[in-house]
């Protein structure tokens, strides 16, 4: 198992860390003194409503935009996997799932079969691209950013475009990966419910990071619930208690590693 | 068996389909065709200054496109219009410009209708020689970008987390499309250049299941569009450069007729 991914860096290292970033669009602040470090082994999702500027911050990280300032911080030779929200499938580009594949990097056939079969996608490598569904895609998303074998897995909204049984099943992959790889995760959603169920820290952005830290946490803060709604909040954190239970009962078998060990 | 002239035509036309080919791919796949119009545009205003330098066409053509499309990128960026309105703009301007140029030019207005519809039939050696220059040239660019330009038309910032030099190979992009219009230019004339990129690609899509795949029968379906269109001209006394765009729509036409392949399904 290579759990201790190849950053070099110490558990308790960030992989990466972005402290005071501000990024302007003309004169406009979309992104305020943000702070936000991920580390080895850890999933960090960032919440926020449409507009909070999740997916700047998130081009912030992968070294797209240039902060108007504020430092960003990546541990050396870092390998991110990153998965975008939104990938078109435009019928007029001939391509199957393998082609896209190997877009990123070369692979062996061999190696393309054990991805997917990971990801949980195993029998569509021929399949045009265009004719997989949602759920599919995001497993295929998540493939090629594994074959980059990454210590940083990126996610933007991973779960958009997959029904709601499929989600389930999607997010304990995340956490599954995680788990197998040791690698550090930053997760952006919008729902609330997946999120709250399985991730170890939760950055709310509304340009400015509005609360962070454990789940059960960032519920309890006010500004969260003024922000989601009260009720809404409340809501999930009933939904998370029950949750806890079930994961515990459940113990999946192929998610052996206790994530304790990861996080301290 | 055939006379010098046609020879030369047949192997023109072919030469400007390899080059053609799998550049009219990228532009069908990321929805250039309107860019490659107005970049068309330019080229009256291009070969106006290479008589004024005295360049070779093929040479002012090609900078004044290549000058033409980096302007257009760094537009682009402002907010204020969209990319379609600014491209409508930048093309009928530059073309205005041109048939001013050519207006106080005698020797260039006599060409004229040469130049907006093409004049096959009159390529000479050192054309020849240009455009197989300028056809090896793109497909080596192709050849050595060619996952790093298909990376950028599927997802841009995937393309850039994974190492792709985004701005540069989009870049690269633009001036493959402009030398493309600079020889395509030659064979079919600048009204009807852009029909030669899209035509054989937009026919070959159903065809296929890969990029490359689509690349190779792109590019064969343009040479078959040149042959057809010059042996049509010869036969019946026909503009030859309409003739090889009628010949490549009567393919897509066709094409239109064959059920979709689904790719590869069972395999």
């Amino acid at each position: 198992m290579d759990a201790n991914g190849s950053a070099g860096a110490s558990r308790h290292r960030p992989l990466v860390s972005v402290h005071g970033v501000c990024v302007r669009f003309g004169r406009r602040n979309v992104l305020d003194q943000v702070h936000l470090a991920v580390h080895p082994g850890e999933i960090v999702t960032l919440v926020g409503l449409n507009g909070a500027g999740k997916s700047t911050l998130v081009r912030v990280i992968l070294g797209i935009i240039k902060p108007f300032s504020g430092t960003v911080r990546r541990a050396p030779d870092l390998q991110i996997g990153y998965s975008p929200q939104h990938v078109p499938r435009d019928p007029i580009m001939p391509m199957t799932v393998r082609r896209f594949l190997t877009l990123g990097a070369a692979a062996s056939h061999e190696r393309l079969d054990a991805v997917l079969q990971e990801v949980r996608a195993n029998k569509i490598l021929n399949f045009p691209l265009s004719e997989i569904s949602g759920g599919e895609m995001q497993r295929v998303l998540l493939a090629r950013a594994l074959l980059r074998r990454p210590d940083l897995l990126v996610l933007d909204e991973p779960l958009a475009g997959v029904d709601i049984t499929s989600q389930n099943e999607l997010y304990r992959l995340i956490a599954d990966i995680r788990d197998r790889h040791g690698c550090g995760v930053l997760l952006v959603s919008h729902d609330l419910h997946l999120v709250m169920a399985a991730t170890d820290s939760v950055v709310c952005l509304n340009r400015h990071v509005c609360c962070s830290g454990k789940p059960r946490d960032v519920l309890r803060n006010p500004e969260f619930a003024s922000l989601f709604g009260h009720d809404l909040s409340e809501s999930l954190a009933i939904y998370q208690h029950a949750h806890d239970h079930r994961h515990d009962a459940l113990g999946e078998p192929d998610a052996l590693t206790p994530r304790a060990n990861d996080s301290h | 068996m055939f006379e010098d002239f046609f020879l030369r035509a047949l192997l023109g036309g072919i030469g400007a389909s390899i080059a053609a080919g799998p550049v009219g791919c990228f532009v069908v796949w990321r929805r250039m065709a309107y860019f490659g119009t107005a970049l068309a545009h330019t080229v009256l205003l291009g070969i106006a200054l290479g008589f004024l330098l005295s360049v070779e066409p093929i040479f002012s053509v090609f900078a004044v496109c290549a000058i033409v499309a980096g302007c257009l990128v760094l537009l682009e960026r402002q907010q204020y219009l969209s990319v379609d309105a600014l491209l409508g703009v930048m093309a009928h301007a530059i073309f205005a410009a041109g048939m001013i140029v050519v207006a106080f030019m005698e020797r260039v207005r006599v060409d004229l209708i040469g130049y907006l519809f093409g004049d096959i039939l009159a390529i000479g050696t050192v054309d020849l020689w240009l455009i197989f220059g300028t056809a090896t040239v793109v497909t080596a660019v192709l050849w050595m970008q060619w996952r790093n330009l298909l990376a950028l038309t599927i997802n841009q910032d995937l393309a850039a987390v994974e190492g792709v030099p985004v701005e540069r190979v989009r870049l690269l992009m633009l001036f493959i499309l402009a030398a493309v219009i600079a020889v395509g230019m030659k064979i079919v004339g600048m009204l009807l250049v852009v029909a030669l990129v899209i035509i054989p690609a937009a026919t070959a899509r159903r065809f296929v299941a890969t990029p490359e795949q689509m690349a190779v029968l792109s590019t064969l379906l343009g040479i078959i569009s040149v042959l057809a269109g010059l042996f049509a001209s010869l036969r019946w006394d026909i503009p030859a450069g309409p003739a090889i765009v009628m010949a490549a729509s009567i393919c897509f036409a066709i094409s239109l007729a064959v059920p979709v392949r689904s790719s590869g399904n069972s395999g």
